[in-house]
C-alpha cells in the first residue's frame, strides 16, 4: 500500500492542476459545448433521432467513435505538448517523483473532462424514457464502454502529446493514429485488408479496432474482451506516454 | 551537503561537461560562471536529474543522483534557467502544486505556502496570474517554488539573468537571506553577481572546470592587474587556445 502511494505520488497535485487548467480557462467549457452541439447535430439531424420515433440510443451511440477520434485528441493535446512548450517539463522532471502519478494524474483530469460531457448528454436518455420504454440496463452499458472508449482515445492522445512541444502536431498526429485504431474495423477497410492480405489478416486487423469493440456495447451486450481491450489500450499508452515523457532525461 | 564527482556529458561529438569535480559545503554560496555554452546549464540539469550523466555522479546530503534519484532530488531546490512556471495559477497556487507533488502534507503545506511567501517578497501579487507578473516577480515565485520544502541544496540557474538593477538587487537579497542554512550553487554568465553574492566562484569553460578560488583569488589573477573582469577573460581566452 505504501509503495503504491509512493508510486503514485503526484498523482493527486497533478490531477488537481489540470482540472484547474481545464475549468479555469475556456478549454473545458468549449470542449464540452462543442462536443455536445456536434454529437446532437449529429444524432438529430443525420440519424433521425425524433423522426424514426424508436426508443433507443442507437443514431447517439454510433457517432460517439467517430465524434472521440477527433474532440478528445483535442482535449489531450495540451497535456504535455504545453509542458515542453513552456519549460516546465524541466520543473517536473526536477520532482522526487516517479512518472504513473504525473502520467495518471493527467490523463485523469482530462478523462474527467470527457465524463462530465458525457453526462451532459443523460438528457437524452431520459428524452426516449418518456418517448418509450428503452432498455436502460443495455443503455447504461453502453455509457459505461463509451466512456471506457473515450479513455482510450484520450491515452493515446496524452502519449502522443509528449513527443512534441507543437499542440497542433500533437492533435495532428494523434487524430490520425485514432483514426487508425477506428477504422481498423470498418467493412471497407477489412475487406480491402482481405483482399490484399487474407481473411486471417482482416481478423487481425478487427481485433485492434474501437469499432469492433464497441459493437457489442451497442448492443446491449457486455462483452469482457472488450473491456480488457479498452483497459489494455489505456495502460500500453499511458507506459509510452511515461517513456516519451522521460526521454528527455536521456538528452 | 552536495558532491559532485567526475560528472561528464557528451552530446553527439561534444563534450557538453568534462569530469566536473566540487563539493559545496553549508553556508557556501558557490557563483557557477563561465560564458554561454560552457556547459553550466547542462551540469545544473545533471546534479537536479533532469538530465541522466555519461560519467560521474553527484551526492545530494549524501545521495546519489544516479542511483537514488528521488531522495536526492528531495533534498534538492532547483530553479531552472528562464524559471518556467505555470502561467494559469497564481502564486500561491502554483506553489501548493509544487508543495503537493514533492509530497507535503497537507497540514505542512499552508504554513510552508506563508513562509516562502513571506521570503520572497511576493504576498502582494498573490491573487494574480503568474501570467499577468513581471519577470522579476515570476523569478521570485520560481525562487519561492525551489524553497517549498526548505531544502538542504539549491542550484539556480541564471537567477538574476534578464531582470533589471531593481528586480536583481531584491533576487540577491533572497538568496542571501537563504545562505546561512543552505549549499547554494548559482550559475551565472555575467561576472557582476560574484562579489555581490558569492563567497566561492568555480570558473568553466567548454565543459572543463579552469578555476575554483574565493573572488578575491580570482581578481589576483588577472595578468593586467584589470580585477574580476580581466581575470574572467583571461581564463577563458586561454582555455580557448589550449582548445584550439
Ligand atoms: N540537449 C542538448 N542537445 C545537444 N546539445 C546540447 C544540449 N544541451 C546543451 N547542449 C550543448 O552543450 C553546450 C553547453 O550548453 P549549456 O549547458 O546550456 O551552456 P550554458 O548554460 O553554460 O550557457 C552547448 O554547446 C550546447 O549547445
Ligand atoms: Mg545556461
Amino acid at each position: 500500500m505504501s509503495s503504491l502511494a509512493e508510486a503514485l505520488r503526484g498523482f493527486r497535485a497533478t490531477y488537481a492542476r489540470e482540472i484547474g487548467a481545464y475549468f479555469g480557462a475556456p478549454i473545458a467549457y468549449v470542449f464540452i459545448i462543442v462536443f455536445l452541439l456536434a454529437i446532437g447535430l449529429f444524432t438529430w439531424e443525420m440519424a433521425g433521432f425524433f423522426e424514426t420515433g424508436s426508443a433507443d440510443l442507437a443514431p447517439f451511440f454510433a457517432w460517439h467513435p467517430w465524434l472521440y477520434m477527433v474532440f478528445l485528441p483535442a482535449l489531450a493535446m495540451r497535456l504535455w505538448a504545453d509542458e515542453r512548450a513552456g519549460g516546465t517539463d524541466e520543473l517536473l522532471l526536477s520532482l522526487p517523483v516517479r512518472m504513473p502519478g504525473l502520467v495518471l494524474g493527467k490523463f485523469f483530469a482530462a478523462w474527467t473532462v470527457a465524463a462530465v460531457a458525457l453526462a451532459f448528454t443523460l438528457p437524452m436518455w431520459i428524452t426516449v424514457n418518456a418517448l418509450g420504454s428503452p432498455d436502460n440496463a443495455a443503455i447504461a452499458l453502453t455509457y459505461f464502454m463509451s466512456l471506457l472508449m473515450a479513455g482510450a482515445y484520450i491515452s493515446i492522445g496524452a502519449a502522443i502529446s509528449s513527443l512534441t512541444s507543437s499542440q497542433v502536431t500533437a492533435f495532428v498526429l494523434s487524430v490520425v493514429v485514432a483514426f487508425l485504431f477506428t477504422v481498423a474495423g470498418w467493412p471497407l477497410v477489412l475487406s480491402g485488408v482481405a483482399d490484399v492480405a487474407g481473411t486471417g489478416m482482416a481478423e487481425a486487423v478487427a481485433r485492434f479496432s474501437f469499432l469492433t469493440h464497441f459493437e457489442g456495447a451497442q448492443r446491449g451486450v457486455l462483452e469482457l474482451r472488450a473491456v480488457v481491450f479498452f483497459v489494455g489500450v489505456i495502460a500500453l499508452f499511458a507506459c509510452l506516454n511515461g517513456l516519451w515523457a522521460t526521454r528527455k532525461r536521456l538528452g | 551537503m552536495l558532491d559532485i564527482k567526475g560528472l561528464t556529458r557528451r552530446f553527439g561529438s561534444k563534450t557538453a561537461v568534462d569530469k566536473i569535480t566540487f563539493s559545496v559545503a553549508k553556508g557556501e554560496v558557490v557563483g557557477f560562471l563561465g560564458p554561454n555554452g560552457a556547459g553550466k546549464s547542462t551540469s545544473m540539469r545533471m546534479i537536479a536529474g533532469v538530465l541522466e550523466p555519461d560519467e560521474g555522479d553527484v551526492l545530494l546530503d549524501g545521495h546519489s543522483i544516479v542511483s537514488n534519484r528521488r531522495d536526492a532530488q528531495a533534498s534538492l531546490g532547483y530553479l531552472p534557467e528562464g524559471a518556467p512556471l505555470y502561467l494559469d495559477m497564481t502564486p500561491p497556487e502554483f506553489l501548493r502544486f509544487v508543495g503537493s507533488a514533492r509530497g507535503m502534507e497537507k497540514s505542512a503545506l499552508g504554513g510552508a505556502v506563508d513562509r516562502v511567501t513571506a521570503d520572497a517578497r511576493i504576498h502582494s501579487v498573490s491573487s494574480q496570474t503568474i501570467r499577468s507578473l513581471s519577470k522579476g516577480y515570476r523569478r521570485r515565485v520560481g525562487l519561492a517554488a525551489a524553497l517549498i520544502h526548505d531544502p538542504p541544496v539549491l542550484i539556480l540557474d541564471e537567477p538574476t539573468d534578464g531582470l533589471d538593477p531593481n528586480q536583481k538587487r531584491a533576487v540577491r537579497a533572497l538568496i542571501a537571506r537563504m545562505a546561512p542554512q543552505k549549499a547554494i550553487v548559482i550559475s551565472t554568465h555575467t561576472l557582476e553577481e560574484v562579489p555581490a553574492m558569492c563567497s566561492r566562484a568555480i570558473v568553466v569553460d567548454q565543459g572543463r572546470m579552469i578555476a575554483d578560488e574565493t573572488p578575491e583569488g580570482l581578481a589576483a589573477l588577472a595578468t593586467d592587474g584589470g580585477g574580476l573582469e580581466a581575470a574572467f577573460r583571461d581564463l577563458t581566452d586561454q582555455s580557448v587556445e589550449a582548445a584550439a
